[in-house]
């Protein structure tokens, strides 16, 4: 009754563990993943992931990426990863900023495009929403 | 014939470049087996990221509609050329031999009739290409300040040069690195990123994936992705690269200074013979004149 997961950032692998349940944050909306789901391939929008394990849960904030799901295992390939206890205020006022930065570009370039703007906005709705689910807020 | 004691300065002055030099050795290696570890940490995730691009991308290569990245241009009239190099040297020939395949690559499409550009990341190469390309340079990525190459430095060359392909500066993105095999050996590597290139998976027996939000959705989100997790590994190989070349190169200076050493030694002692046997000569000949 376990699924392998992976998660790994360029940098490094984090976790590599049997694990009952992933909740995963696709860009959809979230998903769980559990054994013998059907094979799918999702990108990530920035969100919280937790791996429920016969040890506990494990909480990431990841930002970007993809996950692939298989019947017997998951692996999330996230451009930043990090585990949730590692996110300093600071980091997280970064991770805003740099969003809010994307958004104010993606303004200025894509006059005319509803299309990127919203994208940037929406990435920018969800990384102040992950301060949410981790206990810090945006600093303005 | 050098006095006794220009040879006792030299034999002084090539010992202390034998120290630099086998402490240059030393932090080479203590580098190198900090570079191997993070392009081991970071194969996981090129490994498993090109699979399912690879997979992607068979699917999407034929379709009209297939991302620029992908299909590229249709043109391959005007090339930019990545080329990736150390910021320092005394480093064997790791440096010029990046440079050197650049050239050769810059020359043949030269020949060719097409439009190089050439941005480069690195100093060294920078300084190597200047003289013979120098007008085709576009820009420079300097990583001096950088202690340990990290995601955030490759995105931000993958940012310029993505800015650039959307602007229509250019049609083909080539990398030069290289790429490490072991102490000795590294070979300078040119890669296309622009239009990417996928190896064919073998086997052919792929999972039919459910693709959310699509798979076009996700090709164009993947696909500029991909030229940062190139640039990366690439760099990463070249971090390693250079820290080997370093430490053999450095290991066989020391070996040289080391034989320089031996060599002035018994010409110093040879002199010092030669000078006690001439006072001996002098002062026997002077008795028996007596």
């Amino acid at each position: 009754m376990a699924v392998q997961f992976d998660l790994v950032s360029p940098e490094r692998r984090l976790a590599s563990v049997e694990a009952t349940e992933v909740k995963i944050p696709g860009a959809d909306g979230d998903m769980t993943a559990m054994e013998g789901h059907a094979p799918t391939i999702t990108t990530l929008r920035p969100g919280v992931l937790s791996v429920v394990h016969s040890g506990g849960t494990d909480d990431y904030v990841v930002i970007g990426g993809f996950a692939e799901i298989t019947a017997s295992g998951v692996s999330v390939l996230a451009e930043r990863a990090l585990p949730k206890a590692e996110v300093t205020q600071e980091m997280f006022n970064g991770m805003v900023k740099e969003a809010k930065e994307a958004y104010a570009t993606a303004q200025e370039t894509f006059k005319n495009e509803p299309g990127p703007v919203d994208d940037a906005a929406k990435l920018m709705a969800d990384m102040v929403a992950v301060g949410g689910h981790i206990g810090l807020t945006a600093a303005d | 014939m050098p006095s006794l004691k220009d040879l006792k300065n030299r034999i002084e002055s090539v010992k202390s470049t034998r120290k630099i030099t086998k402490a240059m050795q030393m932090v080479a290696a203590a580098k190198l087996r900090r570079a191997q570890d993070a392009a081991e940490a970071a194969r996981p995730y090129t490994e498993r990221f090109n699979a399912v691009m690879a997979g992607l991308a068979s699917g999407a290569a034929g379709s009209p509609a297939a991302p620029k990245l992908l299909s590229g241009t249709g043109s391959d009239q005007t090339h930019l050329l990545v080329v990736m190099t150390a910021e320092r040297g005394l480093c064997g020939g790791f440096n010029s031999n990046i440079a050197k395949l650049a050239r050769q690559t810059a020359q043949k499409l030269l020949a060719e009739g097409k439009t190089v550009k050439i941005l480069t990341v690195g100093k060294k190469g920078r300084d190597a290409i200047k003289r013979d390309y120098g007008n085709h340079f576009v820009g420079h990525v300097d990583l001096t300040e950088v202690k340990r190459v990290g995601y955030a430095n490759a995105q931000d060359i993958a940012k310029d040069v993505l800015g650039r392909f959307d602007a229509g500066e250019f049609d083909i993105a080539t990398i030069f690195y290289a790429r490490f095999e072991n102490v000795v050996t590294q070979h300078p590597t040119a890669q296309q990123i622009i239009p990417a290139q996928f190896e064919e998976t073998e086997g052919g027996e792929s999972t039919l994936y459910d693709y959310e939000p699509s798979e076009d959705a996700i090709l164009a989100d993947l696909l500029p992705r991909g030229v940062a997790t190139q640039i990366f590994a690439a760099l990463l190989e070249n971090a390693a690269s250079e820290q080997g070349a370093r430490q053999s190169a450095m290991d066989n200076a020391t070996r040289n200074a080391g034989e320089m050493i031996d060599k002035l030694t018994i010409e110093f002692n040879r002199s010092r013979q030669a000078v006690i046997t001439n006072e001996l000569i002098e002062i026997i000949s002077g008795a028996e004149a007596l």
